[in-house]
């Protein structure tokens, strides 16, 4: 085992041959390579698939700022050569909100986990979605509380196992782009980390997009999620997600449910326009300014 | 650095506490507040809200306290001024950002109106109880600065200095007011803007590729930054290296968590401000910060009129604690007589650094009220009677406690 880390650590500290640069390079953090991910998680490929989003929509990296919470996925920020913030549990998007209202030229992009933003920090996630905060939010769904082993999550489904479901889950789980969608957000949508191609789009179209964006990645977590319920490796469940995603744009996101190894639905979901919360703000402000109330 | 004269509403004000403050934070440059209605400091929010288009202040109010703290602390990095609003509860809910806060090193402005406790207590009355917490809500090592005005003038002038504090050792800055001072209404005088000395922030100015974000100066504080300067910024609550890299050695944890404490602590000097009258010859000094300091002046006064030699100390700076003060004078007196409302915060911290050289009185104070005073002036002449020395802290019984446990309390209806 301690041979093999080391000749992990050797593979990616190795000094690259003359002139070759890694392609994301400009916009990963090098220095910090390797990653803590697990072989088998999908974080990275999401993470790949962003840095491929933000040259294909041609962004400022200077402009951008990434916000993460805490769990294997609020590691991103770290890996991103860009102005990264690794927050407090939960807060990402509270965080990422007084940065944009103070600076409005920043695009902010918060890419946490499903227990980062949907449990503890679930009310800024639909409170940052009825204001229209200008945001994308990447939320990588991997069932579970990977960070710390395994528990269970609010996205876990139904029946499926984590340490702190040792019978299999009682609860039902949310449907991440239901929230979103009922909460206001103006893009929603859902891929697994197999449709890198199609994730990629997807970013690229929501960074984009003024107002609140959410994409949600399914990813595994072979380490725990997959163990646990013995669902195979990370090649397994590659496996599963092209047998068993469908993809139905323009789905009503309440037939969006996730069961136990049943069918996913991914797609983009929702685009639409809403003024967002800097575009109602300035308009309201030039209306008001200088005829406040005064009680000196 | 002079204030802005777009950002100061000079002028002669008849306005409470809350609203001071709230003026105050305006004038020193604070150009996002983020709050959540909390009672009894709701009125400085309002007051930045109503104020706020005039000079270009941004408001929002969050959902919860952990998302206004979270969005100053936002904010902060985004390059701007920034300050948050609360009371009791509120102020539990953010003590971690508190840390995370201590911990990135972030400029911000925390007014805490304090009221009784503990949980829901008495939300409409006064209380002093969070005194602690303030210095150590958060968890970890961290040292922060608190300040306690007791008047709304104060309350106006020292949120500039709490801002100008912020920036100036780059921590959190905690204006621990009570609902007294926060509903007090008093003439405010606000002076023109060039009388006004404002703390610039400490921007980093060469060349990007040598920032090192947690590099500090000689003062032990570093240069700092924000989001857009295309620096590359990478901020995390995790203990980190000078490039703001995570580290988990011990090694690391030593340097970085010492530096972090020590840019207050040896910098006490300067941050720590005290108001002291008439100690040289004291027999008993009156300890006290915030509202207890305004009640204990008339107790002060009854007990000079029966001869009793008595100083005053205020704390306008609690945390850091002025240790130094607090040896010296107990070398020279008698007793301290520490009023507060609370049983027993501050007077413990006087405690420890007299080594038992002067006896140590806590008159208590449960809250929803302030002291008598003429329990101030009573417990000053006993101290001053008093010729042994006793060990620990000796708590003074109070009229109230009286009424209360010896005679007992009858319901009403």
């Amino acid at each position: 085992m301690k041979a093999k880390e080391t000749k992990m650590k050797e593979i990616h500290s190795a000094p690259s041959k003359k002139g070759e640069i890694h392609p994301m390079e400009n916009l990963l953090r090098m220095d910090r390579m390797p990653h803590i991910w697990c072989p088998s998680c999908g974080i990275g490929l999401a993470v790949t698939a962003f840095a491929s989003a933000l040259e294909k929509a041609n962004m400022d990296p200077n402009m951008v700022s990434i916000v993460s919470g805490i769990g294997c996925t609020g590691r991103v920020a770290g890996y991103v050569k860009l102005d990264s913030f690794h927050t407090t549990h939960g807060r990402p998007i509270a965080f990422g909100t007084g940065i944009r209202v103070a600076n409005p030229k920043i695009k902010v992009v918060v890419f946490s986990g499903d227990g980062d933003l949907i449990a503890i920090g679930g009310n800024h996630f639909i409170h940052a979605a009825r204001r229209n905060i200008d945001m994308l939010v990447v939320c990588v769904n991997n069932f579970i509380y990977a960070m710390t082993g395994g528990q269970v999550a609010p996205t876990t489904p139904l029946a499926a196992y984590a340490t702190t479901s040792p019978y299999g889950c009682v609860e039902p789980p949310f449907n991440i782009p239901y929230i979103a969608d009922s909460s206001g957000a103006v893009y929603v949508a859902r891929w697994t980390t197999l449709h890198v191609r199609r994730l990629i789009n997807s970013l690229a179209e929501a960074l984009q997009k003024k107002g609140f964006s959410v994409v949600e990645v399914i990813s595994p977590c072979g380490m725990y999620y997959s163990r646990i319920n013995k669902l195979g490796d990370g090649l397994d469940m590659m496996k599963f997600y092209h047998d068993n995603v469908e993809i139905r744009h323009g789905e009503d996101t309440k037939n969006l449910d996730i069961g136990f190894q049943t069918k996913i639905i991914c797609g983009k979901f929702v685009d639409r326009e809403r003024p967002s919360y800097m575009e109602r703000y300035n308009q309201w402000l030039s209306g008001v300014k200088g005829g406040s109330r005064d009680e000196g | 650095m002079k204030a802005s004269p777009t950002d100061v509403l000079t002028g002669i004000y008849y306005i409470d506490g809350d609203v001071a403050a709230g003026y105050g934070a305006l004038a020193a440059g604070c150009k996002l507040v983020a709050g959540y209605p909390i009672t009894p400091s709701t009125e400085a929010f309002e007051a930045m809200c109503r104020r706020g288009p005039q000079v270009g202040t941004v408001f929002i109010q969050m959902e919860d306290e952990f998302g206004s703290i979270s969005a100053v602390l936002g904010a902060v990095w985004s390059g701007v001024k920034s300050m948050t609003i609360t009371s009791g509860p509120g102020y539990s809910l953010m003590m971690e950002s508190i840390g995370f806060g201590a911990m990135l090193e972030t400029p911000f402005v925390l007014l805490n109106i304090q009221r009784g406790g503990p949980s829901t207590g008495v939300p409409t009355k006064t209380g002093q109880a969070d005194m602690m917490q303030s210095r150590w809500g958060s968890h970890g090592d961290y040292e922060l600065i608190a300040i306690s005005p007791d008047s709304p003038q104060e309350m106006f002038d020292y949120t500039i200095k709490a801002f100008n504090l912020a920036e100036k050792y780059r921590c959190p800055v905690m204006i621990m007011s009570d609902e007294c001072v926060g509903h007090m209404t008093e003439k405010v005088v606000i002076p023109e803007a060039d009388k006004i000395e404002i703390e610039p922030r400490r921007f980093y100015k060469g060349p990007p590729e040598e920032y090192l974000p947690f590099s500090p100066d000689p003062d032990l504080v570093p240069k700092i930054a924000k989001a857009g300067d295309g620096l590359g910024l990478y901020i995390t609550g995790r203990v980190h290296d000078e490039r703001g890299y995570p580290v988990k050695n011990e090694e690391f944890k030593a340097k970085y968590v010492r530096r972090l404490v020590d840019k207050i602590r040896l910098n006490k000097d300067k941050i720590i401000e005290l108001k002291e009258e008439s100690t040289d010859d004291a027999d008993v000094v009156v300890v006290s910060y915030g509202i207890s300091s305004r009640v204990a002046v008339k107790g002060v006064e009854i007990a000079r009129q029966k001869g009793i030699k008595v100083g005053t100390l205020r704390l306008v700076t609690v945390w850091p604690f002025p240790d130094e003060k607090i040896i010296d004078l107990a070398k020279k007196v008698k007793a301290f007589v520490v009023p507060e409302i609370n049983y027993g915060q501050i007077v413990f911290d006087v405690a420890r650094c007299c080594h038992g050289q002067a006896n140590v009185v806590l008159i208590p104070h449960g809250g929803a009220g302030v002291h008598n005073p003429l329990d101030i002036s009573d417990a000053i002449e006993s101290a001053a009677k008093e010729d042994k020395k006793i060990e620990g802290v000796v708590e003074f019984k109070t009229r109230l406690e009286k009424i209360v446990f010896e005679r007992g309390l009858k319901i009403k209806e």
